[in-house]
């Protein structure tokens, strides 16, 4: 139960920082149809810039300003290079967004090395919180899941309270309404894109301390947030905040068990062995299956209900 | 097949996009050989209509057969082998084809070479013969090399009406062929339209009332989702019903054309 | 960029090109007798099957793979496993032809994976293949008795009896092995696109909606495409299985798929031959650049960008729409316009590469030497000197690019207005 307990709870901030991730991913494509592969290069220069930060000022500056300096950098992005390719198309632009986490990757190994960096928590924060059962649960963790919820229920509040929430509303279902009503799109566009950068900066910064600083953190995560996108249904928010825990919990689960399925099997009454035929098969534990789990459920999915979790549209 | 097989029978078909419900239960039924015209003001859901005929969109209730096959919930390209093209309102092309890869394209399926991966497409015959004479047909021979996206607009139009054509199909749907066009070249379609619609079921959404009237042999007036006539033009002309939903608007409009 | 596509009959010309192309294949080896030659020419031609099949997705059905390696690496693993039971004696095949074996395990891994992704097209169709890619690349290190683990397997490829003489001992012979399959492998890929299927995925790529309303069922279009281009790809992973002796995690990885991808699309997607320059060019950056600098992938990543940015159609376009201006005789009025803006990019390229590898000093051997040698100078990356003038040069590198691609593109646009005016 404990065991559990703790388990949960770990899952469940892990998801709420991936639901950072895939939340701005799916505002993107649904508001611009790009599917930016630089997601996860913006997830990991916020822990870069973050780290640099804190080496000159300590940690929480570089909670504020990391996110920030991403977020102009995703503007930027957006107005010299997207804006560019858009005219040819989404497979121009994603093959834009390609070739930026190629040359972001090999920026950072140019910049700061190849080897893991020093990032950790910030001393304030380490250590434990509260007890659960005997176990201390670390206190970093709930921090993570604080600042991960007030920043959803913040963008939840741009998205529907304010003027220019009502508009990227708007126009993601009605773009070009939205531009005949006299609205910028394009520079709604801008604010966007940039927006998904910094809150996955913000992800990179807090999720970096938790977890490892390196330059192979964009290619370990991005496939899982492009899974949770297709899993929860393309363009569907509230989809990928379900995926999103739905894959945080599952991947947080399953590298702590031991189970196989020939012990299942076993249990149900065979009788099972190293002779067995494909008995590297039945023997795999659950916590070495673990990476695969993820991309498994994506495939399911496709077969069995092609417009994700809460998808609407099925091209 | 029975020759009383209607080309197209329509039940009781209806559909709602969310609450909102464009199509009213339409009954209709288009003989072998007819070329039968859809009118009605707009938004009264006869591109809808098309598209739900077409499979573009599933119906929501109702059914409707196609030559006596039940085509109800068929994906378009079951439809289409079944017998059925259609053009498109908004031109529908390959823009990055040539004229000739254009019309060759839309041969292939109705001459049996399906998927194939073992056949060279520029050695066959029946496929070269049956798109060249497609491109005589529509007035396009002397542009066969020319990308589809340069075209003019009214070539456009023809390369519409050759694509869907030249699959051979018996049932030919047509929406607003002339939509767009000049007086002549209105007039240069309706040629165009009745000499490649021969021997065939043609059923058209048109606008210009001196196509409608010129073309077709029977016409049926859709209003709000509702087919509230169908007769022979003479009859349509005199419906008083017809008259006071829609025609009030139809001389004006005939008159300005 | 309106390309005509002109009805040909089969004609002098198109057998001129091709038995040029085997010609070159031929004799390619015969210019230089360094080992280091006949690698590089190995690779171009595995290199050359493997994009040439990647493009049966990408420029002719429209489909972006981010997950291509897995049917040639799984290819490969198939392979390589023949390969040892031909050596064990339990498995009598020709070596020569073990690539069919890698090909038909592509075809059935494609069968299998193409049935998942292709239920999608566009941009989904590009994640799930990203995410198929990945999962395969777990399963290779979960099960390391089949496929070796990080390790992975090595082989012996001199087994079996010699036919006429040839033992693929020598590097030679396996480079003639790898050339006659490219040859192959390139005309049947080029016929492929001459059949219906062929035309019908370029139909698919342009407006798939329409080609619904002629009868074909695009997902099945795309499916076809996708398991014959993995046929291929299997049969470019075998011959690297040959030519490497060994398979492991890295021939299914991310790495290898995004190369392929990198390496297409500088060739050009859009015309037969772009992945074939693609090969080329992007073998040369690998191999050649690789052994002068470790900042290679930066600069081919930026290369790449530069290309999606400016030229999309490749360098393949950017060849042929020099075709028509060569063939009115104007091709002289740009001479002026293109060395200037060449001039100013080498500048530029300069002041780029110094500063990066002064920077890749810096930052990965800032412990020990903090001096480089370029062309007999003595650079110390400590002093402001050298940063200031490798800036200076980019700067102004760029600037002056800028303005000579304008001036480019003014003589540009006169010329191809004087040749449509004459055209009508």
């Amino acid at each position: 139960m404990e065991f559990f307990l703790v388990q949960l709870f770990n899952g469940v901030s892990y998801g709420l920082l991936l639901f950072m991730l895939s939340s701005g991913l799916t505002l993107v494509f649904s508001l611009m149809g790009v599917l930016n592969f630089a997601h996860a290069s913006f997830y990991m220069l916020g822990a870069y810039f973050a780290f640099q930060i804190s080496t000159w000022t300590g940690f929480w500056a570089g909670l504020v300003v990391a996110p920030l300096l991403v977020g102009a950098l995703g503007m930027l992005v957006e107005r010299v290079g997207l804006r560019r390719v858009h005219a040819h198309g989404h497979v121009a632009e994603l093959l834009f967004t390609f070739g930026l986490a190629y040359l972001i990757e090999e920026a950072v190994h140019l910049i700061w090395g190849r080897a893991a960096l020093p990032y950790h928590v910030p001393a304030a924060l380490d250590g434990p919180l509260f007890q659960i059962a005997d176990s201390p649960y670390p206190m970093y963790r709930v921090f993570m899941m604080l600042i991960s919820v007030s920043m959803l229920v913040a963008v939840w509040l741009t998205l529907t309270r304010t003027r220019i929430g009502l508009v990227i509303q708007a126009a993601l279902t009605h773009p070009d309404t939205v531009q005949a009503l006299g609205h910028n799109v394009p520079r709604i566009f801008m604010l966007v894109f940039g927006g998904g950068a910094a809150l996955a900066g913000l992800a990179g910064v807090i999720g970096g301390a938790a977890f490892v600083t390196d330059p192979s953190m964009a290619i370990a995560v991005g496939p899982i947030v492009f899974v949770i996108v297709v899993v929860g249904g393309m363009g569907s928010l509230a989809g990928a905040f379900f995926a999103s825990l739905l894959i945080g919990c599952l991947q947080t689960f399953s590298v702590s068990l031991d189970w196989t399925l020939a012990g299942l099997l076993t249990t149900l009454g065979f009788s099972m062995g190293p002779d067995t035929p494909l008995w590297s098969v039945w023997s795999i534990k659950l916590s070495q299956a673990a990476p695969v789990l993820p991309y498994l459920i994506m495939v399911l999915m496709l077969i069995f209900r092609p417009r994700g979790l809460m998808g609407t549209r099925d091209e | 097949m029975n020759t009383n097989t209607p080309a197209l029978a329509l039940h009781e078909v209806r559909k709602q996009f969310g609450a909102t419900q464009i199509i009213h239960g339409v009954n209709l039924v288009i003989a072998a050989g007819e070329r039968h015209a859809i009118i009605g003001p707009n938004g009264a859901g006869k591109s809808t209509l098309f598209n739900l005929i077409s499979g573009r969109f599933p119906v929501s209730s109702g059914r409707i057969s196609l030559r006596g096959h039940d085509i109800t919930g068929c994906t378009p390209f079951q439809i289409n082998r079944l017998g059925l093209a259609r053009s498109f309102q908004v031109t529908n092309i390959f823009h990055r084809m040539s004229v000739f890869e254009n019309i060759r394209c839309a041969t292939l399926w109705s001459l049996g070479y399906g998927y194939s991966f073992w056949h060279r497409v520029g050695a066959l015959r029946d496929v070269r013969e049956r798109s060249e004479q497609v491109m005589e047909h529509i007035g396009l021979a002397r542009r066969r090399d020319i990308s589809a996206g340069v075209l003019t607009y009214a070539e456009q139009r023809a390369l519409e009406i050759g694509i869907t054509i030249a699959g051979d199909a018996p049932v030919i749907l047509l929406d607003e062929p002339t939509a767009g066009m000049s007086r002549t070249e209105a007039a240069q379609a309706m040629a165009l339209i009745q000499r490649v619609t021969q021997g065939r079921t043609l059923l058209m959404v048109e606008h210009d009332m001196s196509v409608v009237f010129g073309l077709a042999d029977r016409i049926s007036v859709l209003v709000y989702g509702e087919c509230i006539a169908s007769g022979t033009p003479a009859e349509i002309r005199a419906n008083a019903a017809v008259q006071e939903a829609y025609l009030g608007s139809l001389h004006p409009q005939t008159e300005a054309t | 960029m309106n390309t005509t596509l002109r009805y040909r009959p089969l004609n002098l010309g198109r057998w001129l090109l091709w038995g040029t192309t085997a010609l070159i294949f031929v004799l390619a080896p015969l210019f230089s007798d360094a080992s280091f030659a006949l690698t590089l020419l190995s690779q171009m031609g595995i290199l050359i099957i493997f994009s040439l099949s990647y493009n049966m997705l990408l420029g002719q059905s429209g489909m972006l793979s981010f997950g291509h390696a897995v049917y040639s690496g799984l290819g490969a693993y198939i392979a390589v496993h023949a390969l040892n039971f031909i050596g064990k004696g339990t498995l009598h095949f020709p070596v020569s032809l073990l690539p069919l074996i890698g090909g038909c395990a592509g075809l059935v891994f494609g069968s299998i994976f193409g049935y998942v992704t292709t239920k999608k097209s566009g941009t989904t169709f590009a994640m799930i293949s990203l995410g198929i890619g990945e999962m395969v690349f777990a399963c290779v290190l979960m099960f390391p008795g089949f496929f070796g683990g990080e390790g992975g397997i090595t082989t012996n490829r001199v087994v079996g009896s010699a036919v006429l003489g040839v033992t693929y001992g020598p590097a030679i012979q396996v480079y003639y092995l790898i050339a006659a399959w490219a040859f192959i492998c390139m005309i049947a890929m080029f016929a492929l696109t001459q059949t219906p299927l062929g035309r019908m995925a370029n139909a698919v790529r342009d407006n798939p909606e329409r080609a619904e309303f002629i009868g074909y069922n695009t997902q099945r279009v795309r499916y076809i495409q996708l398991m014959l281009s993995a046929f291929f790809a299997g049969v470019a992973g075998s011959l690297s299985c040959i030519n490497y002796e060994i398979v492991s995690a890295e021939n299914v990885s991310a790495i290898r798929s995004g190369g392929v991808l990198i390496a297409t699309f500088i060739g050009g997607v859009g015309l037969f031959f772009g992945p074939i320059l693609g090969a080329i060019l992007f073998t040369l950056f690998a191999i050649a650049l690789s052994s002068f600098t470790k900042a290679w992938l930066l600069y081919l990543g930026l290369f790449f960008l530069l290309m999606v940015l400016y030229a999309p159609g490749g360098v393949a376009w950017l060849v042929a729409i020099q075709l028509p201006v060569l063939r009115a005789r104007r091709l002289t009025d740009l001479l002026w316009p293109y060395s200037l803006a060449i001039l100013a990019a080498a500048v530029c390229v300069i002041g780029l590469v110094g500063s990066v590898e002064m920077l890749y000093h810096a930052a990965l051997e800032s412990g020990g030497d903090r001096h480089i040698q370029w062309f007999g100078l003595n650079v110390d990356v400590r002093t402001p000197t050298p940063w200031l003038v490798t800036s200076a040069l980019l700067l102004c590198g760029g600037l002056a690019t800028r303005y000579a691609m304008q001036f480019v593109q003014r003589r540009w646009d006169t010329i191809q207005l004087a040749l449509r005016q004459v055209a009508t």
